[in-house]
């Protein structure tokens, strides 16, 4: 049962990161603009979050207050970092796999560049740890409090309350129709009067702060609040378009997908712990390669009835019929 | 004369190599701008270092030039068929473990192992770039993901596979040992330089894929369904199979990519014949997509942009001298990646504003000097919009290739535009009588 609680602990920290990537993406893509930039987005909002803590931990400020401030500027970071995307897909009617393309590769390169140039190092380490050893008064209720309340990080209540947010500014809101209708048919969204370039510079910035605030969350708790440029944020941009693909492009099922993906990985660095998985042997190197694996199955089989938004990656343009 | 030169540059690729310009233009001028916030009293000369420092070391240019070629018309191959193969560097990875797998493992004569080895990095590149055309094909997944997903699996794969083998790996120097002397590519002998025989095989390959797209009638079909897959389909082409065709040439180019750049003699230790399985993935494949977008995905123009490419990362790497960092190079490769794609809008864009001040001068000029002009002008709208609405299945390179009707139409074509040509260059004449 412990390795129960364990495996649970530490799933939840790399579940939450991917869920708030991946509900950004879902807001992007379902505005219309591909985001294949959410790993360089992560990355920028994990390291100036990192920079941030970096430099304001030497004050006595308490930990978590600490925590929701670089939380607020790593969103931020990622906000404005979106607009390179947006400006370039919605104004420019650029080819937003290439955009994105480019804005991943150029965050570890200037995370590099500067952290050289200024700290002598590949990136940036913070000192304070975020780690929540038990919460008061929750964690003795009995299973939930040691599943849910022990061990844990601030990030995991505050991504559940954005997907419950997510959840019905999607589907309950006015803005959240537009905003689908605008990833559908722009056309007919712009014909009862929507403004379709707003609407998808909307649904790309929430995707920026989401993905910002998915980064830091990653630098907390995944990296102990490392971040460089070599290993960035290895890759959990793009598990996050997975799961998101997974989870067709809907909340709730991406919440699952995300903890699926976060168990997976999980599991493949704490093999050393399960008696079972150790008793077969099998190098650790193996099992790092099962998230990315497990990802080509899960497309394998659910590709063929993606329900992707019919009117993603093409530029929005007034004269198209 | 005028004539021809009006024509190449209203050309398609004339278009791209100015939008090509455009965006290095920016990508240098903001590199220039980050250095100057970084240092302001070194950045000059650093700057000058990149434009200027490669010339004085062209055998390495042309050196380090010739992986990033591979991967560039790996990614560039796949452009042309509508496939955007971000996976250059799963597949350079491959090649380059193939390549050494057949350095340590195979003991063969001086002369024959490296090309065995070469060889072997090709099937590396293949087998990797066949699974995401195989799931892209069968599966219906999208190849962006697909690939970056088996770069990151590649890189794990080699590195464990690797540090698991006792004759490759050597646990006290962290990396490979050295691959024996009979499995190096023969040098070309540049003092100062690791120059060797692979950058002219990369040329040729280029030269090689140019004539596959343009005189063959795959190169025909894989254009046509990157134009159009729908169209394609209904024609009767195979896209199934095409697809995957497509990405394990793909493959193959950037495995050769890997086997190049692992097999080539070094002057520079550990730049070449040695592997260290640090987890990262490849840099020279995701350098691949600026190539190719360079290099708006012909071949020929690959081979230029790559060897640009190369040019301005070895002036990088010589800004270190002054206190900056190579990464700066990467910084301004990105930025060129992004505007490269929409750097067409964006100098069409530019040109539409010149060509409005063009026009409300001569009409001034005209409103002041012949007043009787306008009544030229009408006419000459409606020739100009004649020729170009006959120009424009020419320009439609899929349209003109290989067939005998299209053949046919192609020469009614040429003697209505010729005709069109005639009145308008009669018409220059009347204007300047």
């Amino acid at each position: 049962m412990d390795i129960v609680y364990y495996l649970v602990q530490n799933t939840l920290p790399v579940a939450v990161a991917l869920l708030l990537v991946a509900l950004g993406g879902m807001f992007s893509e379902r505005s219309g603009v591909i985001n294949i930039a959410l790993e360089g987005i992560m990355l920028f909002g994990a390291y100036i979050g990192c920079l941030f803590v970096y430099f304001i931990e030497k004050n006595p400020i308490p930990a978590q207050v600490i925590f929701l401030l670089a939380m607020l500027i790593a969103a931020l970071a990622g906000l404005i970092y979106s607009l390179l995307l947006s400006w370039a897909a919605i104004n420019m009617k650029a080819d937003q796999t290439i955009v994105g393309t480019a804005l991943n590769m150029l965050v570890p390169a200037v995370i590099l560049l500067f952290s050289k140039m200024f700290f002598m190092s590949d990136g940036v380490t913070t000192k304070t740890r975020f780690y929540i050893r038990e919460v008061k008064g929750l964690s003795n209720i009995p299973v939930i409090g040691k599943l849910f309340f022990q061990n844990t990080y601030l990030s995991i209540y505050i991504g559940g309350l954005i997907l419950i947010i997510a959840t019905i500014v999607f589907y309950k809101t006015r803005f959240g129709l537009r905003l689908r209708a605008c990833g559908e048919h722009p056309q007919a969204a712009d014909s009862v009067g929507i403004n379709v370039h707003r609407m998808r510079y909307a649904g790309v910035a929430i995707s920026g702060i989401l993905g910002g605030m998915g980064g830091f969350f990653y630098a907390v708790g995944v990296t102990d609040g490392n971040t460089n440029g070599h290993t960035g944020v290895a890759g959990f941009g793009f598990l996050a378009l997975a799961v998101l693909i997974f989870g067709q492009w809907k909340p709730i099922q991406i919440m699952f997908a995300a903890l699926f993906f976060a168990f997976l990985r999980t599991l493949a660095y704490s093999v050393a712990l399960i008696p079972f998985l150790k008793s077969l042997n099998i190098s650790q190197d193996y099992y790092k390669m099962l998230p990315y694996i497990a990802t080509m199955i899960v497309l394998a089989f659910t590709s063929k009835r993606s329900r992707a938004p019919k009117a993603e990656g093409i530029p929005y343009d007034k004269g198209m019929r | 004369m005028l004539k021809r030169l009006n024509s190449v540059i209203k050309s398609k690729s004339f278009s791209a190599f100015t939008s090509a310009l455009l965006a290095i233009f920016l990508g240098l001028i903001i590199g220039y701008i980050v250095m100057l916030c970084a240092r302001p009293e070194k950045a000059s000369a650093a700057f000058e270092k990149i434009l200027f420092y490669g010339f004085t070391d062209l055998g390495n240019v042309l050196y380090f030039a010739t992986p990033i070629m591979m991967t560039g018309l790996a990614v560039g191959f796949a452009f042309k068929m509508g496939l955007f193969n971000i996976g250059a560097s799963g597949q350079y990875t491959m090649g380059m473990f193939f390549a050494l797998l057949a350095g340590f493992y195979l003991d063969l004569p001086k002369g024959i192992h490296w090309l065995v080895c070469v060889l072997a990095g090709l099937i590396g590149g293949m087998l990797w770039g066949m699974i995401p055309g195989v799931f892209k094909a069968l599966l219906n997944v999208n190849e962006v993901i697909t690939s970056i997903m088996f770069n990151y699996i590649g890189t794990y794969l080699v590195d464990m596979l690797i540090k698991s083998s006792a004759k490759m790996y050597v646990p006290t120097t962290t990396r490979t040992a050295y691959l024996p002397a009979s499995a190096q590519l023969p040098s070309l002998g540049v003092k100062n330089s690791s120059v060797n025989i692979s950058i002219i095989i990369a040329i040729c390959l280029a030269i090689l894929l140019f004539v596959i797209l343009h005189m063959t009638i795959f190169g025909y079909e894989l254009k046509a369904s990157g134009y159009n897959k729908h169209a394609s389909k209904y024609a009767g082409m195979n896209g199934t199979k095409n697809i995957i065709l497509t990405m394990i040439i793909a493959g193959g180019l950037a495995g050769l990519g890997g086997a190049f750049a692992i097999l080539a003699p070094s002057t520079i230790a550990g730049s070449s014949q040695t592997y260290e399985p640090i987890n990262v993935i490849a840099a020279n494949g995701f350098n691949g997509i600026a190539v190719a977008l360079l290099g708006n995905s012909s071949p020929i123009g690959v081979i230029f942009s790559s060897i640009f490419i190369s040019h301005i990362q070895r002036g990088g790497s010589q800004t270190s001298i002054l206190g900056f960092k190579p990464e700066i190079i990467d910084v301004v490769i990105s930025i060129i990646i992004y505007f490269s794609a929409f750097s067409l809008i964006m100098k069409n864009a530019i040109g539409r504003i010149f060509t409005k001040l063009h026009h409300k001068k001569l009409e001034s000029e005209q409103a002041g000097e012949k007043p009787h002009s306008s009544f030229v002008d009408p006419a000459d709208e409606i020739k100009s919009d004649l020729k170009e609405s006959v120009d424009m299945p020419n320009n439609n390179e899929v349209a003109s290739d290989n067939n005998n009707n299209n053949n046919q139409e192609k020469n009614i074509n040429n003697e209505t535009y010729d005709d069109t040509n005639k009145d308008t260059d009669n018409k220059v004449k009347e204007k300047e009588v």
